[in-house]
């Protein structure tokens, strides 16, 4: 048995005892048919949970649907190009 | 006659297609769904908040078993974001439809469409239902045609904005042109917007603010669900021609 890893779960910093990402989303009370997972940028299939094992500074994305709906900032963001610089508004 | 709304294979109970942003709560949501009679509705991907969760999940209140989810990617600013939302979308969700934003700017929110392109090619190629939301472009529209879209959505006017359909003619052009179904999505402000892009002969309309922001959202809701199809029953019938001036409808045989 190994001990506590080091991870980022959307965003933070979050430590666990747990192997795989079935078994991460049962600690953070999640049920996996409502979100999608992805580990280090790569989308996995839900029935590849229970098989898939994380590694220490594994960053995690767990999402769901919420409304929507436009305008809403994404929290989580690959790019750095932007077409629109956003500062010219200003606020 | 029968009036079928199919595109791929999967057939559309209507032709009014309803955002689920911005309402007060759930139970809101559901009530001017089901007030709408729509029975395509869109949703956005955002994370999971692990500190604080909420046990309340969207989609306990709409069933995808009644319901034709259809996740996008608002908020998305470039062709990665964009495809990561969506591939996230797909296995968060039971479809391979993905409304697809590609954001350009953050004042007008208008589409990036060169990003868009790219976006549609390479979901396209990977199996999505594309339908990407674009500008006004007949010509864009053409070019998200031919990369794959399985349906265009070009804007009436800027999101939110309320505006109604500010070029109605290229949205005509669109129609002529274009061989994919043609969605008006954002910038309707009122039920006679909606008329007015079914009247033109669209085969169907996206509405979120209109009826989230009224002040009765659920009154609202119904309002564009018999806008939507009157313009529709319209558009079938055939308006008449616009003349300058009158043409009596009364005979004038047997006056005194």
């Amino acid at each position: 048995m190994k001990g506590e890893m080091r991870l980022t779960v959307n965003g933070e910093a979050y430590c666990t005892e747990k192997n795989t990402v079935k078994e991460l989303l049962g600690e953070m009370d999640i049920v996996p048919e409502r979100v999608a997972v992805e580990v280090n940028l790569k989308v996995i299939k839900r029935a590849e949970y229970a098989g898939y094992t994380l590694q220490e500074g594994d960053s995690i994305e767990v999402v769901y649907f919420v409304g929507g709906g436009e305008q809403e900032e994404p929290v989580i963001r690959t790019g750095t190009w932007r077409a629109g610089d956003r500062r010219r508004y200003g606020r | 006659m029968e009036d079928k709304f199919v595109i791929r294979g999967i057939e559309f109970r209507s032709r009014l297609w309803i955002g689920t942003g911005k309402y007060r709560d759930f139970e809101e949501t559901v009530r001017a769904v089901e007030a709408s009679g729509a029975d395509v509705v869109t949703v956005a991907v955002r994370r999971v908040n692990i500190t604080d969760r909420k046990s309340e999940n969207l989609l306990d209140y709409l069933n995808p078993k009644k319901y034709k989810i259809l996740p996008n990617t608002a908020g998305c600013y470039t062709v990665e974001d964009a495809l990561r939302y969506s591939r996230l979308a797909r296995e968060a969700g039971v479809s391979d439809m993905i409304k697809l934003e590609v954001i350009g700017d953050e004042k007008t929110l208008f589409p990036d469409t060169i990003g868009l392109l790219k976006a549609t090619e390479i979901l396209a190629k990977e199996g999505f239902m594309v339908f990407p939301y674009t500008n006004d472009d007949p010509i864009m529209a053409k070019r998200l045609e031919d990369a794959g879209a399985a349906a265009v959505m070009p804007l009436g006017a800027p999101i939110g904005s309320g505006l109604g359909l500010r070029n109605p003619y290229n949205i005509r052009i669109i129609l002529e042109t274009a061989k994919v179904p043609v969605i008006v999505d954002a910038g309707v402000g009122t039920a006679s917007d909606a008329n007015i892009a079914m009247e033109l002969g669209c085969d169907a309309v996206l509405i979120n603010t209109a009826i989230a922001g009224a002040r009765d959202p659920i009154g609202m809701a119904e309002a564009m669900k018999h806008a939507v199809i009157a313009g529709r029953l319209a558009y079938r019938a055939g308006r008449i021609a616009k003349k300058l001036y009158a043409t009596a409808s009364s005979p004038l045989e047997g006056m005194l």
